[in-house]
């Protein structure tokens, strides 16, 4: 049985991940690589997910579309789309294999990974690639894909598209290959776009472009997007919405101006402080230690041992604090002492 | 002021195509390299910045003799001896240079032998060269680790027990181990996270300041560059475009690639937009367009970028660009025919 929740849509929100977490059962113990992750995406928006390696950004994009393999899995939690076509429908409900996941996949919610090398099969052409997409999920023919395939190519900057349609990918620049890859993701017209870091692997004016295409893309189809970055200048550029994660959590969301502008939580102070463009010192400000591993989270909040604000007795035990709302609108922040942190 | 440590004039790497067939014919050449010009003054921070392709990491490999070089003169003034050309050095008489001169590598993991301590990986430079041995041996990396920020005793651990951050400064102890004065980073902060790359620059800086170290630093990263450089050159297709100072080069870039490439840049400032309509790929080394490289993708083109190649001319500022609208005479005539 398709595990529809409810028909009823609520008609701004085309997203809601309540309380995910995403566990990796290993020799080592259970790894919580996401733990307890509760976020919204508008419709038509764009919402960054932003971190440092490890904290489990691309993990919570993965669990979205069901994409974790053992031995991880996702422990708990509520994966609610709430879709225009569809109705609402709980991905995290799934079984692996049953037929709605293939619906979802590709035909409503669609995914750009980083490297568009080895996102595409070096053995069939990209018209095949992007055509397989069109049959899955539209009741077309071939022919039709055909044309609905090299419209797309058009769409996305691919000069030639009718003599492109017929090449492999090892025929094209990466840059080229990264436009087949976004064709390919939005030739279904899905209501939400994973972006997994699209641009980490590019240059710079290539990442314009790439950037460029998918906002207008965006603009053109009506999708959200999702975007897990690294860089907060993609954020800056990009995003409306910001989520920044650390060790598996979010620890501030809210609008993308008040969270790069006026920063609350400390860890996010100290990720804005180690870019060189931020800094006016010689000297730049950055953020002590390193992320612990996974299997040695600290107990209470777990950025205490890094961070300057920490008091002993507060900080460093019980659980760890939860996203609460801030004084600004929109903001929450999940550290106990955000009231009393100065806001930079 | 004191002579330039370093030297290069028109240094090029031209690497042969072969054709199909037994006897293998040369049929073009790939021009990675092509007439790279410049100084280094000591203590100077001299960035090599450009896309995948522009031949930066090519030249950097090229002065430091990883690489032969094809073309050019690559004069090295180390302060303890006479003025040699790197580039045409038999390899005998390189080996004893080779301490002066150190690399940082891009990837903390691969550049670092997994088979071996830390105190063997750093203490091995010194070993080649059989410049320490014994308790000083064991002084000496001790004294390195402590000045990288890691810890004496971490010499019996092996580098995957190792954070990405707390690697590169392995490979940073390596190569300042030998005392050199001059240091090639080739992307030596590319792979971490921003807040361990605040830490790695940091601690650079600090070492330069110590050890008086010059560094040629090749990245990708303007941000990065911006922020740790005195110079900036800039490479497109194998050639430099565009040299100047820091300030200079972010506030009054005159050559319109970098113009293009700075306005590409996502600040991470919402209030200062990038553009996002930079139009065309970057040029193919191995099939050059004649005249400028850039000039397909100049909006400024006019009738001499298509077949005259720029040269590097006094632009105003303290900056040297490849571009024939600084020069008068060009300019003067592009006016006269509006």
């Amino acid at each position: 049985m398709p595990p529809v929740a409810t028909t009823s849509v609520q008609s701004d929100t085309v997203l809601e991940v309540v309380d995910l977490r995403t566990h990796f059962v290993t020799d080592d113990g259970t790894l919580p690589a996401v733990d307890g992750v509760t976020f919204s995406i508008k419709r038509g928006r764009t919402l960054a997910l932003v971190g440092e390696s490890g904290c489990g950004k691309s993990v919570t994009s993965y669990s979205i579309l069901r994409l974790i393999q053992k031995p991880g899995r996702i422990a708990g939690g509520r994966i609610l789309l709430h879709s225009a076509r569809a109705g609402t429908i709980d991905i995290a409900q799934f079984n692996d294999n049953s037929p709605g996941l293939y619906e979802v996949r590709g035909g409503l919610v669609s995914m750009i990974f980083q490297e568009p090398m080895t996102a595409l099969s070096p053995v069939h052409t990209v018209g095949d690639q992007i055509a397989e997409a069109i049959l899955l999920h539209q009741p077309v023919g071939e022919a039709e894909a055909r044309r609905l395939g090299i419209e797309m190519l058009r769409k996305v900057g691919v000069s030639a598209p009718e003599r492109r349609f017929d090449q492999y990918p090892h025929e094209m620049s990466g840059g080229m290959r990264q436009r087949v890859v976004i064709a390919m993701a939005l030739v279904c017209r899905p209501e939400l776009l994973i972006a997994d870091e699209p641009t980490t692997a590019l240059d710079v004016t290539l990442q314009a472009q790439v950037l460029g295409l998918i906002r207008e893309l965006q603009r053109d189809i009506g999708c959200s997007v999702l975007m897990i970055t690294h860089d907060l200048g993609v954020v800056a550029q990009v995003a409306d919405e910001v989520a920044v994660m650390y060790l598996g959590r979010i620890v501030e969301h809210g609008p993308v101006r008040e969270i790069l502008k006026h920063p609350r939580h400390p860890y996010t102070q100290g990720l804005l402080k180690s870019i060189p463009s931020l800094n006016t010192g010689a000297r730049l400000a950055s953020i002590p230690g390193s992320v612990p591993s996974l299997q040695a989270i600290p107990p209470g909040c777990p950025f205490h041992p890094r961070c300057p604000h920490a008091v002993a007795g507060r900080c460093d035990t019980g659980t760890p604090p939860t996203l609460q709302p801030a004084a600004a609108a929109e903001v929450t922040v999940a550290c106990v002492r955000a009231g009393e942190i100065p806001v930079s | 002021m004191s002579p330039p440590l370093l030297s290069v004039r028109g240094l090029g790497k031209h690497f042969p195509i072969y054709g199909r067939g037994f006897v293998r014919k040369v049929t073009g050449l790939v021009r990675a390299v092509d007439e790279v010009t410049f100084d280094l003054a000591p203590g100077e921070t001299l960035g090599l910045v450009g896309e995948s392709g522009s031949g930066k990491t090519t030249a950097a490999r090229c002065i430091l003799r990883a690489l032969t070089p094809t073309a050019g003169t690559v004069l090295f003034r180390p302060d303890d001896g006479p003025a040699v050309d790197l580039a045409t050095l038999p390899e005998r008489a390189l080996k004893p240079l080779r301490p002066r001169m150190q690399m940082i590598f891009q990837d903390p993991i691969s550049s670092l032998n997994p088979r071996m301590t830390v105190g063997q990986i750093v203490a091995e430079p010194l070993v080649i060269h059989r410049l320490a041995r014994g308790a000083e041996l064991d002084d000496r990396v001790a004294d390195i680790l402590r000045k990288v920020g890691l810890k004496p005793e971490h010499r019996s651990r092996y580098p995957h027990a190792f954070s990405g951050g707390q690697r590169q400064r392995i490979g940073i102890a390596r190569a300042l181990i030998m005392r050199p004065s001059l240091v090639v980073a080739d992307e030596a902060v590319s792979a971490l996270d921003v807040s361990v790359q605040a830490q790695v620059l940091n601690l650079l800086k600090d070492l330069q300041a110590e050890f008086r170290l010059t560094y040629l630093f090749v990245a990708h990263n303007l941000d990065v560059v911006r922020h740790f450089c005195d110079r900036v050159a800039v490479m497109y297709a194998g050639r430099i475009v565009e040299l100047a100072p820091v300030h200079e080069l972010f506030t009054q870039p005159k050559h319109p690639y970098t113009r293009a490439l700075l306005s590409a840049v996502p600040w991470p400032d919402p209030d200062v937009k990038m553009r996002f309509d930079v139009p065309g790929e970057v040029a193919d080394p191995s099939r050059l367009p004649p005249g400028c490289a850039f000039h397909p993708r100049c909006g400024e083109c006019f009738a001499p970028c298509r077949t005259l190649r720029p040269e590097l001319i006094e632009a105003g500022g303290g900056t040297r660009a490849a571009c024939h609208l600084h020069d008068p005479v060009q300019a003067a005539q592009r006016r006269a025919t509006g």
